[in-house]
């Protein structure tokens, strides 16, 4: 997560197998788990739910978008009843101040714009996008991720690492191409 | 997202077999980054470009002299600019139905078509925000809508209709933006990593937020995008309600009626879907997409428009029942005038285009004609556009008082602010589907076979993981 992203400060940032299909890279995956490395990342033109569940992924993001919609309710509630009530009363033939019927749309609207609002700006935020720059970039294959490529990395941070064994380890498993991220 | 449920074999599919992902993303991004720009692009673009200029004459027009140069007047103070704002944000409607509700529903023919539906319903919504504005008679002004502390201490009206179409649509405005581009964003890494040319690389990339597919990223991503459906599809039913209650909250006859909000809404999908075939068809042709948007895309589509076409017909029968029914004279005279009075013409034209015109998609044999869906989808749209004009001129035009009377048609300046804002559709519709991918690229990778590696079975991989999962470094 980006407020996580404490420098690596190897050379080295891991090393990146290309896979034909999901099939393969799910494989691998299995494979990479089973032999002791913890620290890995797929890539893939498409989402596909198990790979991010053979990688134990899972995200918060629902709970963010209920506080949002939450916060939401309350402003708009909150400001028309501000409005009518305490700062500018006005009374039309003894009818309620707080006419609360006739401030439930603009309620609505506020909950779903603000939670709405949060999904975005709350799956960019955990992402850590927009990110312009990344390691990966600088890889000639990684610009097939999105088209019809499926990649998997290593980082350079797993306890297990060590360059010549990771590469080792992953040209066993057979992938279109290996190649190491410089950490630039 | 979801892989394609196991499909009757005599149903058309929905993409053509033998493509792969590499052809998927090939036959997409050709179009804007390495296909030539059709000629056809620019007669049609040159021609909406006038007609933008048509309309910015228009406003400038309206912002020297005043409303006066259009048709209103007491009593009829709601006319053209009322009317087509209905119609536009209607228009609008079809596209967040296609993208969210059909996505919640995992009706996987949606793919290739949500993309320039989304579009579709941003511009629509664009051209819709045009009318109140300019409405309001000053729209410099306009910024008093908005709750904001100021010098008079003062509020906008809570408790009014309008104010409350303030906030849907532009909250509605705000979230289908928030939607379309959310859904760009891997399309947009597709295209950074797919274009020769610096400029575009720059431009993509700097669209694309530095994407790269990492699985925890699309995990958030999917989540985000369900999450999104989900809160667009009540907001949709709710726009088209609040549009619907600036009539209903009135005590005006042949506007006070219950049955407004589900016939509004459903008029607004159903003059929705017409808008989608009608830009659908052509586009598949010019760009050679028959194998994506397929005919059964085509079918289901007339087949929505059949089934919300009916719903529209049944709110004209109850508002003629309920006027009799209510035994109410102001009621029944509206009704009655609307049949026979000096807008009868509209109203039964009105009726032919939306009630009896598409009864013929009831035959599989018209359904199966993209000559013939074209037509009636061009019929329906014209339809609707008299239904609203119907709604809003008639019941102003007889007031309560008999000496009040008067009849309403639009000025010069009514039509060319109208032609105006196709003219702005048109042109913001060439502009994307030269510059942006018309078809969801990644969404259109999952129909692949094989494009999701297995059937997704929440709990039989819901255990692999002990402990956290690992850091998101990459």
């Amino acid at each position: 997560m980006f407020w996580r992203d404490h420098k690596i400060d190897t050379p080295c940032f891991g090393v990146l197998a290309e896979f034909p299909d999901g099939a393969s890279l799910l494989e691998a995956i299995e494979k990479t788990r089973a032999a002791g490395y913890e620290k890995l990342e797929a890539y893939t033109p498409l989402p596909m739910h198990d790979v991010w569940h053979a990688l134990g992924h899972k995200s918060r993001l629902p709970e963010l978008v209920l506080c949002g919609g939450i916060v939401g309710a309350l402003v708009g509630f909150g400001m028309q009843y501000f409005a009518s009530v305490v700062h500018y009363p006005l009374n039309v033939g003894g009818r309620p101040l707080n006419s609360w019927p006739s401030f439930i749309i603009i309620t609505f609207e506020l909950t779903i714009l603000f939670a709405a609002a949060t999904a975005v700006l709350g799956m960019l935020a955990l992402n850590g996008l927009p990110r312009p720059h990344h390691p990966l970039f600088e890889i000639d294959e990684f610009e097939q991720a999105s088209a019809d490529r499926f990649f998997l990395l290593i980082l350079a941070h797993d306890p297990l690492f060590e360059l010549g064994n990771a590469t080792a380890f992953l040209s066993e498993l057979a992938p279109l191409s290996l190649s190491e991220v410089p950490n630039a | 997202m979801q892989p394609a449920p196991p499909k009757e074999p005599a149903r058309p599919a929905v993409i053509a077999p033998g493509h792969t992902h590499a052809s998927i993303t090939d036959k997409i991004t050709s179009i804007v980054l390495r296909r030539h720009t059709p000629r056809g692009w620019f007669v049609g673009f040159g021609i909406a470009f006038a007609l933008v200029m048509v309309l910015l004459t228009s406003i400038t027009m309206l912002l020297l002299k005043g409303t006066g140069i259009w048709g209103l007047n007491v009593p009829v103070g709601w006319g053209f600019a009322i009317i087509n704002f209905v119609w536009w944000i209607g228009i609008g409607h079809a596209g967040t139905l296609i993208s969210a509700i059909l996505l919640l529903f995992r009706q996987d023919w949606r793919t290739s078509i949500n993309r320039f539906a989304e579009a579709m319903t941003l511009f629509a919504v664009a051209c819709a925000g045009v009318f109140p504005l300019l409405h309001v008679g000053r729209p410099w002004l306009a910024y008093w809508l908005v709750p904001y502390p100021n010098t008079m201490a003062l509020w906008p009206q809570f408790r009014s209709p309008l104010l409350w179409d303030v906030f849907a649509v532009s909250t509605y405005a705000t979230v289908s933006a928030m939607f379309w581009y959310v859904g760009l964003i891997p399309d947009f890494a597709t295209l950074r990593d797919g274009a020769k040319s610096k400029v575009f690389r720059v431009i993509y990339g700097m669209l694309a937020l530095g994407w790269r597919g990492a699985a925890r990223h699309w995990e958030r991503y999917e989540t985000a995008y369900l999450l999104l459906a989900g809160l667009a599809t009540p907001l949709v039913v709710s726009v088209h309600t609040v549009v619907s209650l600036d009539f209903a909250v009135s005590v005006i006859p042949g506007w006070h009626a219950t049955i407004f909000p589900p016939y509004f809404v459903a008029g607004a999908i159903y003059s929705g879907f017409a808008m989608v075939m009608t830009l659908a068809i052509p586009l598949r042709k010019v760009y050679g997409l028959q194998d994506f948007i397929t005919m059964r895309h085509l079918q289901n589509m007339a087949k929505v428009i059949l089934a919300t076409g009916l719903i529209v017909a049944y709110g004209y029968t109850m508002e003629a029942f309920f006027a009799w029914y209510s035994a109410n004279d102001y009621e029944r005279g509206m009704a009655w005038n609307r049949m026979v009075g000096p807008y009868a013409p509209f109203y039964w034209a009105l009726i032919v285009s939306n009630v009896i015109v598409p009864q013929f998609l009831w035959l599989k044999k018209v359904r199966s004609s993209v000559v013939a869906l074209f037509v009636i989808c061009l019929v329906v749209n014209v339809g609707m556009w008299l239904e609203r004009f119907v709604i809003v001129v008639t019941s102003l035009s007889r007031d309560f008082l008999p000496s009040s009377w008067d009849t309403y048609s639009g000025t010069i300046w009514d039509w060319s602010l109208f032609i105006g804002t196709m003219g702005l559709f048109a042109a913001l519709l060439f502009l994307f589907i030269r510059f942006l991918p018309m078809i969801s690229i990644f969404e259109m990778r999952t129909l692949v076979p094989g494009g999701e590696a297995a059937p997704h079975d929440k709990d039989a991989d819901a255990a692999p993981v002990d402990g956290a999962g690992p850091e998101e470094q990459a």
